[in-house]
């Protein structure tokens, strides 16, 4: 305990429940340290069960060997080796595994580039232009509706949309506007971005939003005042003030999109291949070893996206 | 700012209507394709109107044994629910002073939250296959599997409910004035009684919002579930094996049960926090009425 904690506890004594107390009826016998590990211990012990130790199963996992049928506990590169075979061969052309993790990132770029478009004109219309509270808590409410039910079901219901036989098809046949129905409206690219981007916007738009709100209004006057214009207040004033919020919002769609395989899966119509994918394959093959290959692959590239972004901003201090 | 609405507003109002209408249409379509009369299809135009389809599923003769299923996610979506509820509140309790180790846990927390979904998911069922593989090789021979819905899956849950429960106390707390609990104090209460009847009262609603995003992030949870389950699925795992087999719009009207279980639960937690606050309200203060 520092020297302010000692002088704080030295002049409220209890303030903190669960502490010992002077005047507490029955004085506990238990240290304030003794007492925060009790009262964040059992949270410890699920991240420790459930997240610290399994990663680190991945990691070693990722090194042991295999066969057909079961894991073999014996030091092995061939998680690895089987993951890039025959790349250094086709050399410069990509191969499989790199032409997966290529498609990954650009269909993590678009997603993110049009999610950071739509939340950042969606959260400063709420926080700049509506005005009373009552209307931006109602609106913020009708965006947050839609991420209450499951992503499956949203990501299903643009099927009756874009399919072959879909609204949209028949709406432009009967309008004349084409002669064939779209073939590359579902299972695409194009459906996969856009059911991401219909999915993960609201991971966008809220962090961005708390952001914005924070914003002391009298800047953007004292902004104004001096003669700035709209678009001069716009990238000096609040773009750099919302930049947390901006760089959380990027974080949180950048990490759901890199490991994403069920969207792209049902998207895509199991034709478009992403890392995630490769996991999910490598799984069901039983071959272990290359899936946790895969897995540290995909997190130390996630991990270096995140390191980047977070040069930015100081995340801790943000939350 | 200007006085009056600018241009710009009403450019942006019509770029919010465009969105939110993005975000429902699709939805509000496959709400009403669910009720599709019997000899409807996956598409639209509508076929008849009727509830044969979601009649269908409660009898067990669809394509998926949604009763077991729902049972699963509902237990499940309860459990989880209470230990984020109990594990956050405390931990939250916690981070209102300084102790060791408070940045390994937030730390965990954000990298749980950030880690992609399939890498812990994937994790978790290593570390279950190699704790089975252990029993087998020491105690027991016949033994199956340590892998369940209150084992493995639990787990996978909670690493995905928890750190918004954390962050959740945080936002909580930034806004606690602690005199209220000194104030207690002075009176002499002892630490749990100054929980119990200060802390808590004054929590509550925000503490029901932890709850609900416990529940229904697990209720409708897929991907962290996708490999530590088990042999088991929950209704979520069942409507994306759906995705690739299904020609009848049972797969619909599944969605729109599963839709109507997370708003009816949001309902009512909401529709209590409301009433909480309210009563919050009108008991707050007692200044200047007398004696009670």
């Amino acid at each position: 305990m520092d020297m302010s904690e000692e002088v704080l506890q030295q002049a409220s004594p209890g303030l903190i429940p669960g502490s010992g107390t002077a005047r507490a009826a029955k004085p506990t016998r238990l240290s304030p340290s003794v007492i925060s590990w009790l009262q964040a211990g059992p949270m410890m012990l699920v991240f420790l069960a459930f997240f610290l130790i399994p990663l680190v199963f991945v990691v070693i996992v990722s090194f042991w060997d295999y066969n057909e049928y079961q894991l073999l506990p014996a030091f092995s590169g061939r998680g690895y080796t089987d993951t890039f075979e025959g790349c250094i061969d086709k050399l410069p052309e990509l191969c499989t595994i790199g032409r997966t993790y290529v498609m990954t990132l650009k269909l993590c770029f678009m997603v993110w580039a049009i999610t950071l478009l739509i939340g950042f004109w969606v959260a400063y219309f709420l926080a700049f232009h509506v005005k009373s509270k009552t209307w931006q808590m109602g609106l913020s409410l009708l965006c947050t509706i839609p991420f209450w039910t499951s992503n499956v079901i949203r990501m299903i219901a643009w099927i009756p949309l874009l399919g072959r036989n879909g609204l949209v098809n028949s709406g432009l046949v009967k309008a004349g506007l084409i002669n064939h129905p779209l073939e590359w409206l579902l299972f695409s690219e194009f459906s996969v971005v856009l059911a991401l981007v219909h999915l993960f916007t609201f991971f966008m738009v809220v962090p961005i939003f708390n952001s914005m709100i924070r914003i002391d209004k009298s800047l953007i006057e004292a902004a104004y005042d001096a003669g700035a214009t709209g678009f001069q207040t716009l990238v000096n004033v609040i773009i750099p003030l919302a930049k947390p919020g901006i760089v959380i919002g990027s974080i949180f769609v950048i990490t759901i999109v890199m490991g994403d395989f069920i969207t792209i899966g049902v998207m895509g119509g199991q034709q478009i291949a992403a890392a995630g994918k490769i996991i999910e394959t490598r799984v069901n093959a039983l071959q272990f070893p290359a899936a946790a290959a895969n897995a540290v692959i995909l997190l130390i590239i996630t991990f270096l996206i995140i390191s980047m972004m977070s040069r930015i901003v100081d995340i801790k201090k943000e939350l | 700012m200007k006085e009056g609405r600018s241009r710009s507003f009403y450019v942006l109002a019509i770029f919010f209507a465009a969105y939110v209408l993005f975000l429902y249409g699709p939805m509000i379509a496959i709400y009403v394709l669910s009720f599709q009369g019997p000899q409807g299809g996956l598409t639209f135009p509508m076929n008849g109107v009727s509830t044969f389809w979601i009649a269908k599923l409660f009898q067990g003769t669809g394509i998926v044994d949604l009763g077991a299923a729902f049972r699963r996610s509902l237990l499940l979506g309860i459990i989880v629910m209470i230990v984020t509820v109990v594990l956050s509140v405390s931990a939250g309790m916690a981070f209102r002073r300084k102790f060791r180790a408070q940045s390994i846990l937030f730390y965990s927390a954000i990298a749980s939250l950030i880690v992609p979904s399939i890498i812990t998911s994937l994790g978790i069922s290593l570390e279950f296959r190699i704790i089975d593989d252990l029993i087998k090789a020491h105690w027991n021979e016949n033994f199956e599997t340590s892998m369940g819905l209150l084992t493995s899956g639990l787990g996978a849950h909670l690493t995905w409910t928890l750190p918004f429960g954390l962050l959740i106390m945080f936002a909580i707390f930034n806004r606690f004035d602690p005199r209220l609990e000194e104030a207690a104090r002075d009176l002499g209460a002892t630490p749990w009684q100054a929980f119990r009847h200060v802390v808590l009262p004054i929590i509550l609603p925000s503490v029901i919002g932890i709850g609900l995003f416990g529940f229904t992030l697990s209720w409708d949870e897929l991907a962290r579930s996708s490999q530590a389950i088990g042999a088991v699925n929950t209704l979520p795992l069942d409507l994306q094996g759906l995705t690739t087999t299904v020609t009848n719009p049972d797969i619909y009207a599944l969605g729109t049960v599963i839709s109507a279980v997370s708003f009816t639960v949001i309902t009512l937690a909401l529709g209590t926090i409301h009433v909480l606050n309210k009563r919050q309200a009108a008991k707050g203060s007692d200044a200047g009425k007398g004696l009670v």
